[in-house]
């Protein structure tokens, strides 16, 4: 691997400084993962190890008692852990699988023809790529207490539609399809319905990941607990923080949560990482 | 004068019958694109408008809005010392955490650029995993708690360094630097994923080109050739910063409480989130968000010109 490395080594980089780099990064990267390990380590502590003094970073007999304890604590609840889990599992699908519809159909417009309006539109987008949820969630509030959409579903699933990021990565990799593609499918009669499902939406499938991951891991962290106020409705990040917050007694628990929480987004990017990266290589901002 | 406006007119009426004819030959467009364009009016569009709507109203959601001019923002600027908390608090944050967070976003993305494949991508997933790691940054009250037990108070008493133990998320004075921190270690988020990917996309011959005009050592050549072809990636990566270091409010929730002590980790999104949600003042809220919305608005702008001097 070395010679391989030394290898490619461009001419113009001092060896000292290589290796001052690489040991910056071990340093830095070991301060990263610091405190996912730690969580990770303390879900697998067993109670007595949790509060010994001084503190172990490593568990010494990891166990899974605190997850089965998770699982105990959540079927004693009123609702039950698997309302908790489809809630999550129905708001982080649905959301993603029309977002992904509906983004990709308007990213396609705008990427491959020229119309009144497009340009205006896509600033629009960029600019909207910027606003934290804070400063719409009020009026949004409004909005959906109007449409009674309040305590639903559709209160997270519908604006999750719309996030315009999702918009904005797909626009810009669309336009690295080649154009001759698209015409060719013409000449031959597609309409543009077919052109758009058969042929644009096989070509981007890296991007279809990065949008799913962006879409996942906004919707799966949601708590939705400004617009959802039934217990049966709720989501399970929001169950879990509340047994995170029992204190004490729950601390193994709590730690348990923590991983179950980050697990899934972490997973998906480990899984998709290379699509990911493709896509956001168009990802840049011309001005 | 008059002659000129009726030509700028016909002109203008021209323009429209053009646009309008080549609009009803690409209605299809406009079918693609409509189903994204109403809910993203109806979610992000109209929901700034409103916003700014009612910041100039009294609302409390039972009785129909009132309204009241700029009361609001004469009242938060004038009387609300705790907004001014709040803002002083997310200025710092977000001029110290921003800058530094994009640098470090920046300089890893370039750092682990010529490590060998397979170690950047387990690189890559140790330095984004932090921004995509849930509510994880709640361990951080452990390492900061406030006993003799907590880690860093052990470390520090250790070393002689501290004698007694510090409230690190209950003293006003350490409350802000530790949230900063955390923020930090989540800072290298979509940004990061722009940059590693936009460096794998530099051309090579531009670099072997630098050598033969004499580029001496890696900082020439990331000043001269790098960082200039990687100006659109530079400008996404400053939009992602901004949102997040302007939105703090979940950090400082989780590890400080809500309200801290003092108000001294209050944010402008903290003070938005006490009036619209907990007192219900929704004209008041709207017109902290509108100062919100501004200020990142302007921020952008203040980057944008910044960002185009780059390598020049």
């Amino acid at each position: 691997m070395s010679a391989k490395i030394i290898k490619k080594r461009k001419p113009n980089r001092s060896i000292a400084g290589d290796i001052a780099l690489y040991f910056f990064l071990l340093l830095v990267a070991f301060v990263m993962a610091f405190p996912i390990i730690y969580a990770v380590s303390s879900a697998l502590k067993p109670l007595d190890e949790l509060f010994k003094f001084p503190p172990k970073i490593f568990a010494q007999h990891p166990t899974l008692d605190n997850f089965s304890d998770l699982f105990v604590t959540m079927g004693k609840s009123w609702v039950t852990f698997t309302r908790y889990l489809f809630n999550t599992v129905f708001i982080t699908f649905v959301g993603t699988a029309g977002h992904l519809i509906i983004a990709s159909m308007g990213a396609f417009v705008l990427a491959k023809y020229e119309f009144p309006g497009n340009q205006t539109f896509f600033k629009i987008v960029t600019v909207a790529m910027m606003f934290t949820g804070w400063v719409t969630a009020i009026p949004n509030y409004l909005i959906l207490n109007k449409l009674g959409w309040i305590d639903t579903y559709w209160a997270i699933i519908i604006p999750a539609f719309a996030s315009p990021m999702g918009l904005f990565l797909m626009k810009q990799f669309m336009e690295g399809l080649p154009t001759a593609l698209i015409e060719a499918a013409k000449i031959d009669g597609a309409n543009e319905w077919t052109v758009f499902s058969r042929i644009v939406m096989p070509n981007v499938k890296p991007a279809w990941m990065t949008l799913i991951i962006f879409s996942v891991q906004g919707l799966w962290n949601n708590k939705a607990s400004t617009y959802i106020y039934s217990e049966e409705k709720k989501t399970l990040v929001f169950a879990l923080q509340q047994i995170q917050s029992g204190g004490i007694a729950r601390t193994g628990q709590g730690a348990a949560v923590l991983v179950v929480v980050m697990i899934v987004p972490i997973l998906i990017f480990v899984f998709s990482e290379s699509q990911i990266l493709e896509t956001m290589a168009s990802s840049g901002l011309k001005d | 004068m008059k002659e000129y406006l009726q030509k700028y007119f016909t002109l203008r009426k021209h323009n429209l019958n053009v646009a309008w004819k080549k609009a009803k030959n690409r209605k299809m467009c406009y079918l693609f694109l409509a189903p994204y364009a109403i809910l993203f009016t109806m979610f992000y569009v109209f929901p700034v408008v409103a916003s700014i709507y009612y910041s100039f109203t009294y609302y409390n959601i039972l009785e129909p809005p009132r309204f009241i001019g700029l009361q609001n923002y004469i009242s938060l600027v004038l009387q609300d010392d705790i907004f001014l908390i709040g803002v002083k608090n997310t200025l710092m944050i977000a001029l110290i955490t921003g800058p530094l967070g994009y640098i470090l976003s920046f300089l890893f993305a370039w750092l682990i650029n010529e490590l060998p494949v397979w170690i950047r991508s387990i690189a890559v997933i140790v330095f984004y995993a932090p921004s995509i790691a849930g509510n994880c940054y709640v361990i951080f009250s452990v390492f900061f708690r406030g006993d003799a037990y907590g880690y860093v108070n052990a470390f520090l008493m250790n070393l002689g360094i501290i004698d007694t133990a510090r409230l690190w998320l209950i003293d006003p004075r350490y409350m802000l630097p530790i949230c900063m921190i955390v923020i930090l270690w989540m800072s290298l988020g979509t940004g990061f994923l722009s940059f590693v990917a936009g460096l794998q996309g530099i051309d090579r011959s531009m670099f072997e080109a630098g050598y033969m005009d004499g580029i001496k050592n890696r900082w020439q050549e990331l000043w001269f050739i790098t960082l200039p072809s990687m100006k659109p990636m530079l400008m996404f990566g400053a939009v992602m910063t901004i949102t997040s270091s302007f939105g703090v409010a979940d950090v400082t929730m989780a590890l400080c409480g809500y309200p801290s002590t003092d108000y001294a980790a209050r944010t402008i999104v903290t003070h938005l989130f006490d009036y619209g949600y907990s007192r219900f003042e929704m004209g008041y809220a709207c017109a902290i968000a509108t100062i919100l919305f501004l200020m990142m608005i302007l921020c952008n702008k203040a980057i944008q010109s910044l960002l185009r001097r780059v390598g020049t």
